[in-house]
């Protein structure tokens, strides 16, 4: 397997060029300097919101410095509240090309776009110069996911990817699940997994503040269709997704931004702290998933029951749909078939081991169906995070989530 | 982390995930009174019931927790026989209540 080398000496498997837009008003611009470079790696993510936040900023300064991402466009209004300056810093500092464009100085939309354009196509030039070197299973780190979940995620997607998860961990991989507000009574059993007590300690935690956050939005992390699916209450379906985490030690507790250094399986919390301020936590599977490559992931597994269609920005995503008939109403964008273990047609076993395949296949530069089909979708909102205190993830190199 | 008994699944329609679970799973489409083999006996379906469905194949007293991976799952709202169907005209959760558009529940109540 061969990696594209940065400077900070982590590998990645893509080779981006990342158009960032700062500030929704700057993201049209942004689109068509994106728009003719729709068959290549150039993808498009930003941040909408004017008013300065430092959990969006902590996400885009990881997401422009992520592995996979070879250069970077910044591309402003002029007048918005993100601090455009150093997030350029931190992206020079990395070693990348950077280019900040600023609409409002460069003289507005055509002539902001034909720079753009410019400046990207120069950029992929370069980027066929970065250096690839050999890269070790240990030096992946995947995350995981579940979306559109019907009862079947839990039986057979999720749990195929917990087989593979172990496989990975085995490996000194590091693996992280995530989705605290789908994990609502499992946290015993979790905090039971934890390498040590003050861990344990924090798990519970996670999940407690999870369902108080819940509670006062009214509404838990459940949609309309995973009840169609035959799922019926929010601790159903977190069981059936808790399946994804597999059977090794959890490592480490993780925020938005914390890359882990260390072999291991590791939990994201992705709800805020503190008072809600912003509304639901996590309006979309793809606000996950950004919050998955921020953490260093450099693919995703995505287990889909009722049949979601998404990909990402940045980072591919390895689609396992869990129910057979969505795999075969859906087949063009689905990776793995783990619906036929309830087929008879396969075990476990057999399905988490192709999903671990697979994930080397894909570092190896094997496009998933979501990236054939050209799925980019990138969502980044308002949170806030307290850091994440010292003693079980002092080996965490830790950017400053919060 | 929840267990799974291994599947005897694939001439079962009612899959048990766990000895001490009291709901299966039906991994198809159950029409009503259908003889489905579940776990260590047979029951007759009392209605009919979709694919991934929940299935009641223990006696379940109101405000009895629902077991599922050997873990609660919510509590019963109401009685439900073996062979019943399970899901939210019967139960519900013990922490959040789960909101849907109509027609979600083809249960009548």
């Amino acid at each position: 397997m061969k990696g594209f080398r940065r400077s900070d000496g982590r590998k990645g498997i893509r080779n981006v060029v990342a158009v960032a837009y700062l500030v929704e008003c700057a993201a049209h611009v942004a689109r068509e300097i994106v728009l003719p470079f729709r068959d290549c790696d150039v993808h498009l993510i930003g941040f909408p919101g004017c008013f300065p936040n430092a959990y969006a900023a902590t996400m885009m300064e990881r997401l422009t410095t992520h592995p996979n991402v070879g250069a970077v466009l910044l591309v402003s209004l002029g007048c918005e509240g993100f601090d455009r300056k150093r997030l350029a810093e931190v992206v020079g500092a990395s070693g990348r090309p950077v280019e900040s464009l600023t609409i409002q100085e460069a003289g507005g939309t055509n002539p902001s776009v034909e720079h753009g354009r410019r400046w990207v196509g120069r950029a992929l030039e370069m980027l066929e110069e970065t250096p690839r070197e050999d890269m070790a299973i240990e030096e992946l780190v995947v995350g995981a996911i579940c979306g559109g979940s019907d009862a079947t995620s839990g039986l057979t997607g999720n749990p195929a990817v917990g087989r593979a998860f172990d496989l990975l961990v085995e490996r000194g991989a590091k693996a992280i699940f995530e989705e605290t507000g789908e994990l609502i009574g499992c946290e015993a059993s979790m905090a039971s997994r934890a390498v040590d007590p003050a861990l344990g300690q924090q798990l519970l935690g996670a999940v407690e503040k999870a369902a108080r956050y819940y509670r006062r939005m009214g509404h838990g992390s459940f949609a309309p269709g995973n009840a169609d699916g035959g799922l019926t209450t929010i601790e159903e379906k977190s069981a059936g997704a808790y399946c994804k985490s597999g059977t090794a030690p959890i490592s480490g507790l993780l925020k938005p931004g914390d890359v882990p250094t260390r072999g291991g399986l590791y939990l994201l919390d992705v709800v805020p702290d503190g008072e809600p301020l912003f509304g639901f936590p996590n309006i979309c599977d793809n606000a996950e998933i950004a919050e998955l490559i921020a953490c260093g992931a450099h693919l995703i597994l995505f287990v889909t029951g009722r049949g979601s269609v998404v990909g990402s920005a940045l980072s591919p995503v390895l689609k396992i749909c869990a129910n057979p008939e969505t795999f075969r109403c859906m087949k063009e964008d689905m990776d793995v078939d783990a619906g036929r273990i309830l087929e008879g047609k396969a075990c476990l076993e057999e399905v988490g081991r192709e999903i671990f395949q697979r994930v080397l296949a894909t570092a190896e530069g094997a496009q998933t169906q979501s990236e054939k089909l050209l799925h980019r979708e990138f969502i980044l909102t308002y949170k806030q995070f307290e850091p994440v205190g010292a003693g079980p993830n002092r080996d965490i190199f830790c950017g400053k989530s919060g | 982390m929840p267990s799974s008994e291994p599947q005897d699944s694939i001439s079962a329609t009612i899959l048990q995930l766990n000895p001490k679970d009291n709901v299966g799973v039906a991994t198809g489409n159950l029409e009503q009174d259908q003889v489905a083999a579940g776990g260590q006996d047979v029951l007759r379906a009392r209605e009919w019931i979709a694919t991934g469905h929940k299935v009641a194949i223990k006696p379940i007293d109101a405000g009895e927790k629902i077991i599922k991976w050997g873990m609660p799952i919510g509590s019963a709202t109401r009685p439900i026989a073996p062979g019943e169907a399970v899901h939210l005209h019967n139960m519900k959760s013990d922490y959040l209540p789960t909101y849907t558009l109509d027609g979600s529940n083809p249960y009548l109540p």
